[in-house]
């Protein structure tokens, strides 16, 4: 009974984190819900039809980079390489920010265009979803912004269970808002 | 960052794994609790958090059933002289040619609109499962707090800020929303549709946004705390059925309820943005809306009923729960069927995702799909019939105790079943074209989720109250209570179903012009002399809720009822953390009631006696 009750113990996943996955589950149902009401949207006809900006592809190399690039991090400071945690903290935060900027820039090129958020549900949908999703970038990147303070402190150089765990979970949330947007561009470019 | 600190020490008091610095000894209560602020106020203690969840859910459970029996005297009695409301309601009584004070038209609307938000959002989900799941799931699975304090307290200070963006709204200029609870648009996005479509909507959804932010906080905490932090030998179905209630009634809410906060935005762009998301062809006043074109507002529906649908079991789990609990133990035998009772509440959680449509078989949804629809709502019937009947068999040849709590539990039954029969009625999709926006459908989903969601949730207040207060409340008071509200409740919405079968229509201000239904005037006077009856029972219910809370009798023994379950092995009035030493240990079921000839009952912490079985099992 008590070796039952052990190894129990060891699968067991962190509240915490179970906590921020069930979050996770509430942000997919979100986004669930508007990409089946833009194929809804869409299938009922009167839906313009547009390019995506290309802006939009520089944006998602950077936050794959940017995952990628704190992945390493998350590794490097497990093993105590605390230089390199640091340097490619820093680096994702940047690539990051540049996701931010490079949507802002996709936006620009669409108004450009004259694809305004009330031109048609089309365009419509594409504001609310992209923006939405920044919106959820923008709490990463705060998330990371606290990461990043902590991390300058030369107390945290000590690798401790507390956080470890902090930082990842900083890290999944980023890796999801990472995935949902390769979910988001490759919705977009299948719609198309 | 304080706060942050304060939750991983607790969290690591439970898990007991330190990191290399001291940290608090839980056994001693919370020390972070020093101040009148912190205990009350800005409470971590999640009995605390269901206290201050009660106690505002009660406040608008006064509002918003005082607005009820405002447009109930509008119905019941046009003709009278509303003038000596005047003081309180200001602009909204209006004098006519014959000096006579009648309510305003578009009052009237919004407090219909304001009576449905506040009931189904703010009392029955926040103020039911809000109160229940935060003071039973710690209590009864052997935890000292959530598994995130600090995002439960968040999620009451969102339900808090929703609540007081909603209050406000009572005041505007322009009135409050009143485009109906389900907020379809365009009324809901038009400011030219209505006074209520103005400032009022924006506020109302404002407000809604906040309230999504709470109930998913709460739901997160809810989930995880039931999976992860369950004492030694509590598993799955060890479980009372009020948290088997609480975590599904979570995980609906948590699944749900971004779906409408999508569709949220949605309405929230196409007001403020010029979108069109859900506008298409409008004319507002003889004007067409040339530039608001190409959207669905059949959308908004479907994006609204896959939430409102599950809401209506986020509303009824946690009483079907309660009932189930309260019904065992005031029976002083085990529960009938505790896994069909497990599966079943599985079952409604699943099927509540399947039927959102029944809501709109005649809101132009093609007639096939509406055939599926119709066969999820009426399989849903079965789990709830076999809930029913355990109930009832739960009941059968128990040595049962009619205090308050019981008798409330029977009433949920009772309404349960009323209202459940004509859900079948409804469910289908031909008889509806008859019967929708009838009063009986008001008389159906007043029945089966208002009145019933209310007596668990009375049931559950009777029941814990000692747990909660450290006293009883007064039994004769309780039982004054719930006759009048039993049978005033059956009153007010027994009539309506006849109203509805002969055809009135909900929502109407005045019957006035329509030869058909003004004979019904003398019916409607009725109803609405009942609904203030009940109004009034209610009274007797919150007189004897505070002055309980510090006159009532002293609880003096530890488990008043008899109960098997953790929450009575924690002190009477147990300071943060629950248990001042180890946390009890499980090691059965929790309905072993009568069932040993010596012992009357067993506690889920006494160890299983040499060959015998767990009763789960």
């Amino acid at each position: 009974m008590n070796n039952v009750m052990a190894s129990r113990k060891v699968r067991k996943i962190h509240p915490k984190k179970f906590a921020l996955w069930a979050g996770l589950v509430s942000i997919v149902m979100m986004f669930t819900a508007l990409t089946s009401a833009y194929i809804v949207r869409r299938a009922g006809g009167a839906w313009y039809e547009f390019d995506l900006p290309d802006m939009f592809i520089w944006s998602t190399i950077a936050i794959i980079l940017s995952s990628t690039a704190l992945h390493i991090s998350y590794k490097s400071y497990v093993g105590e390489q605390h230089k390199k945690f640091k340097r490619l903290l820093f680096l994702g935060c940047f690539l990051g920010l540049a996701f931010i900027v490079f949507q802002y820039l996709g936006w620009q090129d669409l108004l450009a265009q004259d694809i305004t958020i009330n031109r048609n549900p089309s365009s419509s949908f594409l504001y609310l979803i992209t923006g939405l999703h920044v919106l959820h970038v923008v709490g990463g990147i705060g998330a990371l912004g606290i990461v990043v303070i902590y991390a300058r402190r030369k107390k945290h150089q000590v690798v401790t269970e507390s956080r470890k765990l902090r930082l990842e979970l900083v890290f999944t949330y980023w890796h999801f808002v990472d995935i949902l947007w390769i979910y988001l561009f490759i919705f977009f470019l299948v719609q198309q | 960052m304080a706060d942050i600190n304060i939750i991983e020490e607790q969290l690591h008091g439970h898990d007991h794994h330190d990191d290399g610095h001291d940290h608090h000894d839980d056994h001693h209560g919370d020390k972070y609790q020093s101040s009148l602020v912190d205990s009350y106020l800005f409470s971590m203690d999640h009995k605390n958090i269901a206290k201050q969840f009660l106690i505002t859910g009660m406040f608008w459970a006064v509002i918003g059933s005082a607005m009820s029996i405002l447009f109930r005297l509008q119905l019941g009695f046009p003709d009278a002289d509303l003038s000596w409301l005047q003081p309180l309601l200001g602009g909204w009584i209006e004098i006519n040619e014959q000096g006579q004070g009648v309510l305003a038209q578009d009052f009237y609307y919004a407090l219909v609109t304001m009576h449905g938000t506040i009931i189904v959002f703010f009392v029955l989900t926040a103020g039911l499962s809000g109160t229940f799941s935060n003071l039973l799931i710690p209590l009864q699975i052997g935890a000292r707090d959530m598994a995130s304090p600090l995002m439960n307290m968040l999620s009451y200070w969102f339900f808090f800020l929703a609540g007081v963006v909603l209050f406000i709204s009572l005041f505007l200029n322009t009135g409050p929303f009143s485009g109906g609870w389900t907020a379809y648009p365009p009324l809901s996005e038009l400011p030219q549709a209505s006074d209520g479509s103005k400032a009022g909507a924006t506020m109302w959804l404002l407000s809604l946004v906040f309230f999504v932010v709470s109930v998913l906080l709460g739901g997160i905490n809810y989930i995880t705390t039931v999976l992860n932090m369950r004492t030694k030998g509590m598993s799955l179905f060890r479980m009372p059925l009020t948290i088997w209630a609480f975590l599904v009634t979570a995980i609906l809410g948590l699944l749900s309820f971004p779906v409408i906060a999508s569709g949220f935005f949605m309405v929230l762009f196409d007001r403020s943005l010029g979108t069109s998301f859900f506008l298409n062809e409008i004319f507002v006043a003889g004007e067409a809306l040339t530039d608001r074109v190409g959207g669905s507002s059949l959308l908004y529906q479907h994006l609204f009923w896959f939430l409102g649908h599950p809401e209506v079991y986020i509303i009824i789990l946690p009483a079907m729960g309660i009932v189930s609990e309260v019904l065992s133990v005031h029976s002083r035998k085990p529960i009938f069927g505790y896994k069909a009772m497990v599966f079943s509440i599985l079952a409604i959680g699943v099927l509540s995702f399947l039927v959102w449509a029944h809501h709109m078989y005649m809101s132009g949804v093609n007639p096939f799909i509406s055939n599926i629809f119709v066969l999820f709502t009426l399989i849903i019937a079965v789990p709830s019939a076999v809930k029913v009947f355990n109930w009832i068999a739960t009941i059968w040849g128990g040595n049962l105790r009619f205090n308050s709590a019981s008798l409330f539990s029977i009433g949920f039954v009772s309404m349960f079943i009323s209202g459940g029969l004509t859900g079948i009625f409804l469910g289908n999709s031909v008889v509806d074209i008859q019967q929708h926006d009838t009063y009986f459908v008001v008389a159906h989903f007043h029945v089966v989720m208002g009145v019933a969601a209310f007596f668990g949730m009375f049931a559950g207040v009777y029941h814990w109250f000692p747990r909660m207060f450290g006293r009883f409340m007064n039994e004769t008071l309780g039982k004054i209570h719930f006759w009048g509200t039993m049978i005033s409740a059956y009153l007010v919405f027994g009539p309506m179903h006849y109203l509805g079968m002969a055809g009135v229509p909900r929502r109407y201000y005045s019957f006035e012009y329509f030869e058909n239904f003004s004979q019904f005037d003398a019916m409607n006077a009725f109803i609405t002399i009942a609904a203030i009856l009940g109004f009034l029972f209610q009274v007797v219910f919150i007189v004897n809720f505070f002055y309980s809370i510090y006159r009532g009798r002293k609880q003096t023994d530890m488990n008043p009822w008899g109960a098997t379950t953790l929450e009575w092995t924690a002190p009477i009035n147990a300071g943060h953390g629950n248990w001042p030493g180890e946390i009890p240990e499980v090691h059965r079921w929790p309905y072993d009631l009568s069932r040993y000839e010596d012992e009357e009952f067993v506690m889920q912490t006494v160890p299983l006696k040499e060959g015998e079985v767990d009763g789960g099992h």
